[in-house]
């Protein structure tokens, strides 16, 4: 015997990978009922296709795979939503002022009080609404980049997406919210 | 030839936030400085998102310190289905 052989033991998973793999979606789709069906589709999936299960890679690695298949489906859906009217514009998008400024969302001057800047749970929670009211895919971008601190290749390739793509959605996310905490936090 | 670098504010807040992640271009930051000869509002645009991304940064510290773990409830469902699926 040259190698021993990686057998799964589908009644031990959600012993030993339910939290891992349903921390993996959290923090990627940042939605608990989402993530929880994500793992769960995971599983079953694993389930039925054991029989490929080739023992060249450990059971964790394989479930991975499996769930990361999962998640970018998961973006997909949301990206093909209509959803994406949502979207508010901050520049006009054609004509002679084409890329200038919409008048009405022209940054307008903060409040320079230092204490807006300190982390308290008021801020926390309003930086988390603000994010929450961007479209779904603006938002799990924005987290994964900005919150999750991903590198942008690794985002690419896991919502399989190009980076100016990702520079489009992480633009739009932060006008957004930049026009969501200036009117709800640092000008209110 | 001047014009190759003349940019939207459209752009220039793309590059802007670009920038926040340390990820900008040398030519697309020279192009962000010679539109902020001209433009006050993007000026002002960048100003707070330098402002904007220390906030997140804290935002994120704390967020990445919480790991998150599935309900025991939804496990022990979960595993019911299992053994189902299994037999």
């Amino acid at each position: 015997m040259s190698q021993k052989e990686i057998l799964l033991e589908p009644n031990t998973w959600i012993d030993k990978y339910a939290d891992y793999l349903y921390n993996y979606a959290v923090v990627r789709v940042n939605d608990n009922d989402i993530a929880k069906d994500l793992v769960q589709e995971t599983f079953f999936a694993g389930l039925k296709s054991a029989k490929n299960f080739q023992g060249k890679s450990t059971e964790r690695t394989w479930l991975i795979s499996i769930l990361k298949r999962k998640v970018i489906d998961h973006y997909r859906k949301i990206n093909s939503k209509k959803g994406q009217a949502e979207v508010r514009m901050n520049f006009y998008n054609d004509g002679e002022n084409e890329g200038n400024w919409l008048e009405e969302r022209v940054p307008q001057s903060w409040d320079n009080a230092s204490e807006k800047d300190i982390e308290t749970e008021e801020l926390r929670s309003q930086i988390e609404d603000c994010i929450d009211n961007l479209p779904h895919k603006y938002g799990m971008v924005f987290r994964m980049k900005t919150i999750q601190e991903f590198e942008t290749e690794e985002i690419c390739k896991e919502l399989d997406i190009t980076s100016s793509n990702l520079w489009v959605i992480v633009h739009r996310a932060r006008t957004q919210l930049r026009k969501c905490m200036e009117d709800n936090w640092f000008n209110n | 030839m001047f014009k190759n670098f003349v940019i939207t504010c459209d752009e220039a807040t793309t590059i802007c936030d670009k920038n926040q992640y340390g990820e900008a271009t040398l030519l697309e930051k020279i192009k962000l400085n010679i539109h902020f000869i001209r433009c006050k509002i993007c000026r002002k645009y960048t100003k707070q998102n330098v402002r904007l991304t220390k906030i997140f940064r804290v935002h994120s510290k704390s967020c990445n310190s919480i790991k998150h773990c599935m309900n025991e409830e939804d496990k022990a469902a979960l595993k019911k289905q299992m053994e189902i699926l299994n037999n």
